[in-house]
């Protein structure tokens, strides 16, 4: 369990804060497509924001309108509460690891400055407190004694560290990470999600998306469902309903609490009672788990690829 | 003595000096499209620009300008189609730089006058070094090492990672259009030199040489720069003796340390494997842990 709802408390909203990034009728796509509409959101300091959806719902296409890298179509993206034109200066991004050229040659140190590019874009060198603001950043993220290792030569969650250390060497307001929990083994997830509680503990906006619910999903504060638009916003246990993910995956999926914690059956086929499908009340022993045929529920056939771990709950 | 004999004709002398900037420039920038998996652009725009030089010639254009406007051209119509058009790169190049080659070739078989000239063009001689020749390449090696010293950071992030350079606000498209243009110019100027055929193995061998050898970008371009100059000039000089045309020379020797640097790493990394190993350490290509 990594982030029990009792703290959730921490998170309200100071009403006198203003929004970081603010989304205003954000329609957005590339060349005349519109893979976003009508996007209204609002990103305040201290956040920690779940964006959740199948693959093609515009969860990547929302970050990079944060980012200011794609066209907006109509509505208005305000970052600080000014109008961005270009550019979001003010973002870190964390891409996914599996985007990452391994065999590249270039250390752990090499990697982590880069974040430092654009503070003296024509220096062919860097300054003395740069160098020491990332290597705060390195200790900070326990790599500070890897700097000089080339970047295959990591365990996944330290190469995770190094991506996470470059964009927090930039100063950003706020961090935006690509899936970062996608393509990882289970430890690493697991070391991802508490470091990210740390830092954001630790005052670091954070914006990530994801496509697992119950590994990463519910442990979130806070969650946008997306499917082309924002379906849904608020704390996991009020945004992860059946209802909800009906709308945003097309699909039935009992939604379980148990002990104050949500459990979703990503697939429908497994945990649904014979009866309609309603959700269960606790979590049910084995001689429950077997499949259920289909033929009581028209929608479960849609499941969009969503196969994988039905996990414990941790 | 024998082996001197040839520094004894100034146009040895000037080959030689040809040899040295054209191989350190090459190689230099072939550090950047190895590691951007860009190798076939090398080559494609070689011929591309032997195409513009033809061109030049024939409308009596000044041929170092006309060239290199010529292969940036090129590559931006390359870039063009790519992303206009549902063609891939590799398809993209291959229609853009033959055809571009083939319109040389065509003006060049109507008009049998200057076949010499386009001959030292295609496979690189010694003999066709001229004192402006050296000027030029000087001059290319000269803005080349400026640009890269002063956007060198700008010049890391965008070729390990050009989409995410982007979202850190690293000016992308014009990064890739001054590297075009650089790549144009090296490549005209090395053209007489080492031959259009010849180029592109120029311009990928040493920096993968390199490659085998360290995990360190620095490190790379560095040693990417001192074996391309050393295939270069030693290149040459065996050409003299042996007979054989400069290009053909260098790449044969280029492609003889290669083989010896992998014979080497491998050794390395056979030696070097032990249980310790974490996974994929393997396949560095140095072997080494630290």
């Amino acid at each position: 369990m990594l982030h029990p709802p009792e703290l959730e408390h921490l998170h309200r909203p100071d009403p006198d804060a203003r929004p970081t990034v603010e989304l205003r009728n954000v329609t957005a796509g590339y060349n005349r497509s519109k893979v976003l509409q009508d996007v209204d959101l609002k990103i305040m300091p201290g956040d920690f924001v779940g964006l959740l959806g199948p693959s093609g719902s515009g969860k990547t296409t929302l970050l990079r309108v944060v980012l200011g890298a794609v066209d907006v179509q109509q509505g208005e993206v305000r970052v600080n509460e000014k109008p961005i034109r270009g550019r979001n200066n003010r973002a870190g991004y964390v891409p996914q690891l599996e985007t990452i050229d391994w065999n590249f040659p270039v250390t752990v140190e090499e990697t982590v400055m880069m974040g430092r590019t654009m503070a003296n874009p024509w220096l062919p060198w860097y300054r003395k407190h740069e160098k020491e603001l990332a290597y705060d950043m390195m200790q900070r993220l326990g790599i500070a004694d890897l700097a000089k290792r080339h970047i295959r030569q990591l365990s996944g969650g330290q190469q995770q560290r190094v991506f996470l250390a470059r964009a927090l060497a930039s100063s950003p307001d706020l961090l935006l990470l690509d899936e970062p929990t996608s393509g990882v083994d289970l430890k690493t997830r697991d070391d991802v999600m508490h470091l990210l509680h740390d830092l954001n503990h630790a005052g670091v906006t954070i914006v990530m998306t994801t496509h697992e619910i119950n590994a990463v999903a519910v442990h979130l504060p806070r969650i946008v469902c997306l499917n082309g638009t924002i379906v849904a916003d608020g704390p996991p246990h009020r945004v992860i309903t059946p209802h909800i993910l009906r709308e945003v995956y097309g699909a039935e999926m009992p939604v379980i609490q148990y002990h104050g914690m949500t459990l979703v059956a990503e697939s429908a086929h497994f945990w649904i009672d014979r009866n309609g499908g309603e959700p269960l009340a606790t979590v049910p022993d084995d001689s429950h788990r077997e499949p259920v045929m289909s033929h009581a529920h028209p929608t479960s056939g849609n499941v969009p690829e969503h196969h994988h771990h039905h996990s414990d709950p941790e | 003595m024998a082996l001197l004999e040839p520094f004894e004709f100034g146009f040895f002398v000037r080959a030689i000096i040809a040899a040295f900037l054209v191989g350190g420039l090459c190689a230099f920038m072939g550090t950047y499209i190895v590691l951007r998996s860009m190798s076939y652009i090398g080559h494609g725009l070689a011929h591309a620009i032997f195409g513009g030089a033809v061109v030049s010639s024939a409308m009596s254009f000044n041929f170092f300008v006309g060239a290199t406007l010529w292969g940036f051209l090129s590559a931006l119509l390359i870039a063009w189609t790519t992303r206009k058009n549902p063609i891939g790169s590799d398809a993209a190049i291959g229609i853009v730089t033959t055809a571009s080659f083939a319109l040389g070739i065509a003006i060049i078989s109507r008009n049998h006058g200057f076949t010499h000239d386009f001959e030292a063009a295609l496979w690189g001689s010694v003999l066709a070094v001229e004192r402006a020749d050296i000027i030029a390449i000087a001059v290319v090696t000269i803005a080349v090492a400026a640009v890269f010293f002063f956007a060198y950071k700008m010049f890391l992030f965008n070729t390990f990672d050009s989409d995410v350079a982007r979202f850190y606000g690293i000016p992308t498209a014009w990064m890739d259009a001054v590297f075009a243009l650089m790549l144009a110019g090296t490549v005209v100027v090395s053209m007489r030199v080492l031959g259009v055929t010849m180029i592109a193995a120029a311009v990928v061998i040493a920096p993968i040489v390199a490659r085998l050898l360290t995990n360190s970008f620095v490190k790379m371009t560095i040693l990417s720069t001192l074996i391309g100059i050393m295939c270069s000039v030693i290149g040459i000089y065996m050409s003299y003796f042996i007979n054989v045309s400069s290009g053909a020379s260098v790449v044969l020797l280029s492609a003889g340390v290669f083989v010896a640097a992998l014979a080497w790493s491998r050794i390395r990394r056979a030696l070097s494997r032990s249980p310790a190993d974490a996974p994929g350490l393997s396949r560095l290509p140095d072997g080494s842990l630290e």
